[in-house]
């Protein structure tokens, strides 16, 4: 069940479990937690929890509520998130269903993109760093966030595949593959496509007759994973991959 | 033009297991003469999942092409004005609804089943949608992506009355909680919706394994640079889920409209429609 701990100058003075759909919080003895103290209004906020997910309301109240050192007057309440009435603090943690935080553990395991396995220590470092410099209440959104665009951020792995024209009227050109699909090739004569994915790139033959040619040996339907310096041939025209970083 | 729906159009159907659940309890189906394609996501215990979503998608399916025998799916209807299709998606729906809701009654190892339900229909170069919970429909139009479904979830009623925002919605714990499914009550509300098509165009029917792990951004990409390879851009789809984690069964529906496929006046059409 999520909760809120309740503390003043650092000092925690109580755990409050979010049992209720409803909970206020003001100076009056009515409220569910009653803070006596004249910074706070009679009726100065509630949190509505709906399952597993936690929403703070100010009403109205005369020096307003705080979100981790914002003005609210309604906020999503995500783990870690700290609300201010006057001098006092209430630090939200909320639910994490077991199964999920296991399975998001799993994910972020999954993502980290290992090319090479020299790789993985350097990401491991560089994912470790921002989450040291946060202050620990950021620490544990960070861990529980299911944010696709975090994720995409670590697969932008140090290395980056690059694609160098060898032949024809573009040759020296290069080519960044830095989103998850490039085409190569002219539409409606032979196109493939290179997927970037956490492992590595991948050559794919999409349209045309003509499949692929890779070090000198023709591609089949099948995904081919591209190692660093193979030379591919699409439309006639040479081009070699290579990894830089 | 094309005469023929299965000229007009071309149809993928893929679904996988994903990394993490035991089992598959999504389901598909596809019928490129009669321009049908329907996407079910099964829940329950034990293999009531697969129970449900199969039920749903062959009994749907069956039903459908029965009841389009007799009647085209254009026929304006007189009481609501509205193509037939409409009225028929929703006594098939109703139908299978209380097929799988019967079933999980009178067996124990089903009770509580039930599934998610999403369904396009091409005829007379219209498509017309049905579905109930969170399984989506997309729409790649002039190379952008649109939600061409509202998902009947907790997620989604709460992004409507404004109490969260589609950005706050990512971090939610109340994720895949759908306010409707298939086979849970004995009744059903599915929503139906027509739409017109044009060539070019991709449909893309999916589960929420595919839209909560990938997002939009990547879909509209691998749609848009795959479009000349449909099996290709499924199969591209599923690996995106898969290696952002799989952590649900992945499953993917592609239509592509090559060309415009109006609905052929034959004279007893024309007599029908004096007729009315």
């Amino acid at each position: 069940m999520a909760k809120l701990v309740l503390s003043m100058d650092g000092l925690v003075l109580k755990e409050i479990a979010l049992n209720k759909e409803r909970i206020s919080l003001g100076r009056k003895a009515h409220n569910d937690i009653q803070i006596d103290n004249l910074a706070i209004s009679g009726e100065h906020a509630v949190i509505i929890t709906l399952l597993n997910d936690s929403f703070l309301e100010d009403l109205n109240s005369t020096n307003g509520t705080l979100v981790n050192g914002q003005v609210v007057k309604k906020h999503f309440l995500k783990n870690g998130d700290v609300i201010e009435l006057g001098k006092y603090k209430l630090k939200y943690f909320g639910e994490q269903i077991a199964q999920d935080q296991a399975s998001e553990f799993e994910k972020t395991m999954v993502l980290r993109p290992n090319i090479t396995p020299k790789l993985t220590e350097q990401t491991t470092s560089y994912n470790a760093q921002p989450r040291e410099a946060n202050s620990p209440g950021d620490t544990h959104t960070e861990q529980f966030i299911p944010a696709p665009r975090q994720t995409e951020n670590t697969t932008m792995a140090p290395k980056i595949g690059v694609v160098q024209i060898l032949s024809g009227a573009n040759t020296g050109r290069e080519l960044e593959l830095t989103k998850t699909l490039t085409t190569l090739g002219k539409p409606g004569v032979q196109v493939a496509v290179i997927a970037k994915r956490p492992h590595g790139y991948f050559l794919t033959h999409v349209e045309g007759t003509q499949y692929p040619i890779i070090n000198g040996k023709v591609l089949d339907a099948q995904a081919q994973a591209l190692q660093d310096h193979d030379v591919i041939e699409i439309t006639g025209v040479k081009m070699e991959f290579f990894l830089k970083g | 033009m094309a005469k023929r729906l299965s000229d007009a159009l071309e149809m993928v159907a893929r679904t996988d297991r994903g990394l993490v659940r035991g089992h598959n309890e999504d389901a598909v189906f596809h019928d490129l003469e009669q321009g049908l394609v329907i996407l079910a996501d099964g829940m329950g215990g034990y293999n009531a999942g697969e129970i449900a979503s199969g039920m749903a998608t062959s009994l749907l399916a069956s039903e459908l092409s029965l009841a389009l025998k007799d009647t085209p799916p254009q026929l304006i209807e007189l009481e609501t004005g509205k193509p037939f299709a409409h009225r028929c998606f929703v006594n098939k729906i109703v139908q299978t609804n209380s097929a799988i809701y019967n079933a999980a009654q009178s067996q124990p190892q089903y009770a509580g089943m039930g599934t998610t339900l999403v369904a396009a229909l091409f005829y007379n170069n219209r498509v017309t949608l049905a579905h109930v919970g969170d399984s989506r429909a997309y729409r790649l139009r002039d190379e952008v992506l649109t939600t061409i479904t509202r998902d009947h979830s907790l997620l989604q009623e709460q992004i409507d009355s404004g109490m969260i925002t589609p950005e706050e919605a990512r971090y939610s714990q109340n994720r895949s909680l759908v306010t409707r499914a298939v086979g849970i009550d004995p009744d059903v509300d599915p929503e139906i919706s027509d739409r017109t098509v044009l060539p070019g165009d991709i449909y893309l029917l999916c589960s929420d394994g595919l839209n909560d792990m990938v997002p939009d951004e990547d879909i509209q990409l691998t749609l848009n640079t795959l479009s000349a390879n449909l099996e290709l851009a499924a199969m591209q789809l599923i690996q995106l889920a898969n290696d952002n984690g799989g952590r649900d069964n992945i499953s993917v529906i592609l239509v592509k409209v090559l060309h415009e496929f109006p609905a052929t006046k034959g004279w007893w059409a024309k007599l029908i429609s004096c007729l009315k």
